[in-house]
């Protein structure tokens, strides 16, 4: 071992090289997307100097507002929803002898990934439109259903891979010191899942952030999410009040979070 | 998150069902086993069937039906729209041949859709892998700063892209200032941009199932590879891929199928000149008026990635039934 | 901590459960996106106490769909010209008279008996324009009044040129320009439109919207172009004109029009009321730089919009404006083919 104190095991040849790259890459478009923000000028495209005037126009823009809270509403609910039932279908569907009926609960789960959005989007206006009218009810309750739907696959497939090959002896070692499946489960499963449903939450929101299409043919009167707002200035002139709200909510979200780790890190 | 990771032998082997002697206990056993499965995967399926798979049987039921004059659909029983997926009768001399508008388009999307899952394997393995061996700390930041580029919508993301690569963007400003090139290299409005924002917007697709295996991989078996003198370039192909398979694949999976129906991307980035899937499916429902046939369009594309998917699932239980 | 869980929890629930509310004092519009001026909604709040909410749409189509399917609790909508026969077929449109209205002595002549609502008995006209093509004289400064300027692009302009990806317009353009009229059915013009455009995409450099923001910054040296946004492109870009192609050239006309199971039916109508007044149909204008079709909004209208060469048709080329017909099935298959071959 002391010979290869200097071999880190870890390292794998121009990995990191790649791995930065790859950060620079993602960022580069949002740094530019920040910038024009402040843009003086009328387009996303030509620099005009710099200016807070998208940030007064975003201001005093209701619908703008309305539009960003909104889909922040149905990406949060979506997201736990979905990673909430994926959770226990990966529970169910990993680590168990093959059974009758698990290929089909596997095509059920990564269905919404096989279809384009424009289909779902049809035919859920036609499903939810009947029950709008025979209800009466028209709420956020649908995007959030159609949502939470196409969500699922984005949040099944990586707690499923992280599941896949967890070692089912600690589990069995809980057990026979005679702990409660749940509390065996609660102390044991969870906390080893957890990479993996992080990082299916994480996916499940950011997929719903991105919907465009489903939500514009699910969305009622006033139900306008950041994206189909953004749609429908498509064809004629995008504004750099889209570059300023979405900075705000950026700003917003990494502050939150930033201030989860470090009171988590606190704690721990 | 932060429950301390229990050492464990990996190489442990999967502690067996218990034996009982008397076989109607382990039918039992058995028997519970699989309903507990079906009783977790219930919710989720509830859910599935209500907004995503059930809805899908009025496309099924649109697709033989004929067209309504103005979008929609007539009800009364016609092959026409399935007819139209692969055969396509000469609009001027009326002879019958196969869809080659509806072929090339395919084959672009399929030739496309597996290239950004290259892409994204080639970008984000080497990623999860410089994440997934941070320490323990800073492990948790390296992965939100890889989702924060991902907070902001898909299409002004796509938007994003476009200010970096247009002609006056910043690549060219760049390169022109350095001196390196004289005139702004073309990069919008060609396949070049399509792969470039499809791999940027399915990336985190990527990474996170990859880092997710790669998280709990065990170093110790690494180090043992490395003890028996292999080089690094056969630990990652003998050791490290395998090891961390499920998610790599379920990255490819979560990749590559939704950029085959990709929209938005095709047309922003790739200025609308060669359609891709999702772009003809969605002339057919819009400005085609032509219900029936996007319907049928869509089924085909579900069948053929549905065939895929199955004989991936079966490939791989198969797998896993041999290794145990 | 858990209370507080809670809390939010109720909250956001509460904000879920609250539908867009169909009490007395509210209007849903559906309208495009960045079509609708703030200060036309707020003026119409104030004056008559209702909380007007503005929805998007991006396409005729989707609008139709979504009508159509129903339970969607929109109260106006504003087709173009086109759709506006679908609609009033489908029974999808209140026949709310707006040629009894108090402001109808307003509208322009010229846009009471016209072919999809003759009379008026559905519609208001919301703004109406052409499409053509812009050009940046910086490249070429030959005649632009002609679809040569993308059908058969000019050495200066070849690989420079973008063509809107809106379907029924472009299809108008190349059937016109070989001499045929809009959701023709001839087969020989079709295929004259056909091998023009198959014969012009190789010159083009893209299909794509944003043009005015493309036309601003000068990336675009010329494009298939609405003349309001090209009105706007060269208020930023002044060496870019719009040409009027003489061999015809489509018109359109988008209307504000009440559905027919629209829950707000007397906000509607002073709605519509309210838009043929001129000092609010030269709002509608000033904010997407199209002409509306009353009289007497010019007067309040920007300056800038007064002689705008986008806004007034030249006389001798007025003549080739036409509005698209309303496709049959038939020709609607037609295109769809050609526009599926012209992009595959």
């Amino acid at each position: 071992m002391s010979e290869r104190a200097s071999f880190d095991i870890r390292r794998m040849p121009g990995f990191v090289a790649i791995a930065l790259a790859t950060f620079l890459v993602l960022y580069a478009p949002i740094v530019t997307l920040v910038i024009y923000s402040f843009n003086a000028g009328m387009s996303v495209a030509l620099w005009e100097g710099f200016s807070w005037r998208w940030y007064e126009a975003a201001m005093h823009n209701q619908q703008i507002q309305d539009a960003a809270v909104r889909s922040v509403i149905v990406a949060s609910f979506a997201s736990v929803f979905a990673t909430v039932l994926a959770t226990m279908a990966a529970l169910g569907t990993t680590r168990v002898r093959p059974f009758r009926g698990q290929t089909t609960i596997y095509a059920l789960i990564n269905q919404p990934l096989m279809v384009p959005e424009i289909v779902t989007g049809v035919a859920l206006l036609i499903v939810f439109a009947t029950v709008k009218q025979a209800t009466g009810y028209s709420g956020l309750g649908y995007l959030i259903l159609a949502h939470t739907a196409f969500c699922i696959p984005f949040a099944y497939l990586p707690i499923r891979a992280r599941l896949e090959g967890l070692d089912r002896s600690l589990e069995t070692a809980a057990a026979d010191l005679y702990a409660t499946p749940w509390r065996a489960f609660r102390r044991v499963t969870l906390p080893l899942m957890m990479p993996g449903i992080v990082a299916g939450a994480m996916l499940a929101f950011v997929i719903s952030l991105d919907d465009v299409v489903i939500t514009e043919f699910v969305k009622s009167a006033g139900q306008d999410t950041l994206p189909t707002y953004m749609l429908g200035q498509l064809r004629r002139a995008v504004t750099p009040e889209i570059n300023a709200i979405s900075t705000v909510l950026l700003f917003i979200s990494v502050a939150i979070v930033s201030a989860f780790f470090v009171l988590n890190r606190k704690k721990a | 998150m932060h429950a301390p990771k229990p050492s464990v032998d990996a190489s442990h082997p999967a502690p067996a069902p218990a034996r009982t002697g008397a076989l109607n206990l382990a039918d039992e056993a058995r028997k519970r086993e699989v309903r507990t499965s079906w009783l977790l995967s219930a919710p989720a399926l509830l859910v599935l069937v209500t907004a995503a798979s059930g809805p899908l049987l009025i496309v099924l039921v649109y697709s033989f039906l004929a067209a309504g004059d103005y979008g929609g659909v007539v009800w009364s029983l016609s092959g026409e729209g399935w007819f139209k997926v692969f055969l396509s009768r000469d609009i001027f001399d009326d002879t019958v041949g196969i869809a080659d508008a509806h072929l090339t388009i395919f084959w672009r999307s399929v030739r496309l859709s597996m290239l950004t899952t290259l892409i994204c394997i080639a970008l984000g393995f080497p990623t999860a892998w410089f994440i997934a061996t941070r320490s323990r700390e800073s492990r948790n930041v390296w992965l939100f700063l890889i989702t924060i580029p991902f907070w902001t919508n898909l299409l002004i993301r796509t938007f994003a892209i476009m200010e970096v690569i247009r002609s006056e963007g910043i690549v060219n400003t760049v390169l022109m200032t350095a001196g390196v090139i004289e005139r702004p290299i073309q990069m919008m409005y060609t396949d070049f941009a399509i792969l470039l924002g499809m791999a940027y917007v399915y990336l985190p697709l990527m990474v996170l199932p990859l880092y997710a295996a790669m998280e709990r991989l065990d170093f110790r078996l690494i180090e043992a590879a490395y003890d028996l003198y292999a080089s690094r370039w056969r630990v990652l192909r003998r050791i490290v891929v395998p090891l961390v398979k499920p998610g790599l694949i379920a990255g490819s999976i979560l990749v590559f199928i939704p950029s085959l129906g990709a929209y938005v991307t095709p047309r922003v980035l790739g200025g609308g000149k060669n359609m891709m899937l999702g772009n003809l499916i969605e002339l057919q429902f819009g400005q085609g008026r032509n219900w029936p046939l996007g319907a049928a369009l869509s089924l085909t594309l579900l069948v053929i990635v549905m065939v895929a998917l199955i004989f991936y699932v079966r490939i791989v239980q198969k797998e896993a039934a041999s290794r145990e | 901590m858990k209370a507080r869980l809670m809390f939010t929890a109720t909250a956001l629930a509460a904000l879920v459960a609250a539908g867009p509310a169909t009490a007395a004092g509210k209007l849903n519009i559906f309208n495009w996106g960045n079509y609708t001026n703030p200060e036309l909604i707020e003026k119409f709040s104030k004056e008559h106490d209702v909380e007007v909410t503005i929805t998007d749409y991006d396409s005729n189509s989707t609008a139709l769909a979504k009508v159509k399917a129903g339970g969607h609790g929109f109260d106006i909508v504003v087709p173009s010209h086109s759709y506006v026969p679908i609609f009033i077929s489908e029974g999808l449109l209140l026949e709310s008279r707006p040629d009894q209205m108090e402001n109808f002595k307003n509208m322009d002549p010229q846009w009471v008996d016209v072919d999809w609502d003759p009379g008026r008995h559905y519609t208001v006209p919301w703004q109406w324009g052409s499409t053509g093509v812009a050009v940046n004289r910086e490249d070429y400064t030959g005649d632009i009044n002609t679809s040569k300027i993308f059908l058969d692009p000019p050495e200066e302009l070849v690989g420079k040129v973008n063509v809107v990806p809106e379907m029924a317009d472009v299809m108008a353009l190349a059937l016109m320009y070989v001499g045929g009229e809009s959701c023709s059915t001839d087969k020989e013009k079709l295929k004259a439109a056909r091998d023009a455009l198959m014969a012009a995409k190789p010159k083009w450099l893209s299909m794509d919207y944003g043009t005015t923001d493309k036309l601003s910054s000068g990336e675009w040296r010329a494009s298939v172009n609405w003349n309001g946004s090209t009105f706007r492109a060269r208020l930023a870009n002044p060496p870019v004109e719009y040409g009027y192609p003489q061999e015809g050239f489509p018109l359109w006309m988008d209307s504000a029009a009440i559905l027919a199971d629209a829950q707000n039916v007397e906000n509607a109508k002073l709605f519509l009321n309210f838009i043929m007044e001129p000092e609010n149909a030269a709002l509608i204008s000033a904010f997407a730089r199209y002409a509306n079709g009353i009289k007497g909004s010019e007067a309040f209208m920007p300056e800038d919009m007064k002689d705008a060469p986008e806004i007034n048709m030249p006389p001798e080329l007025a003549g080739a404006g036409k509005f698209n017909k309303t496709c049959s099935k038939e020709a609607q298959d037609y295109y769809t083919a050609i526009w599926t071959e012209l992009t595959k």
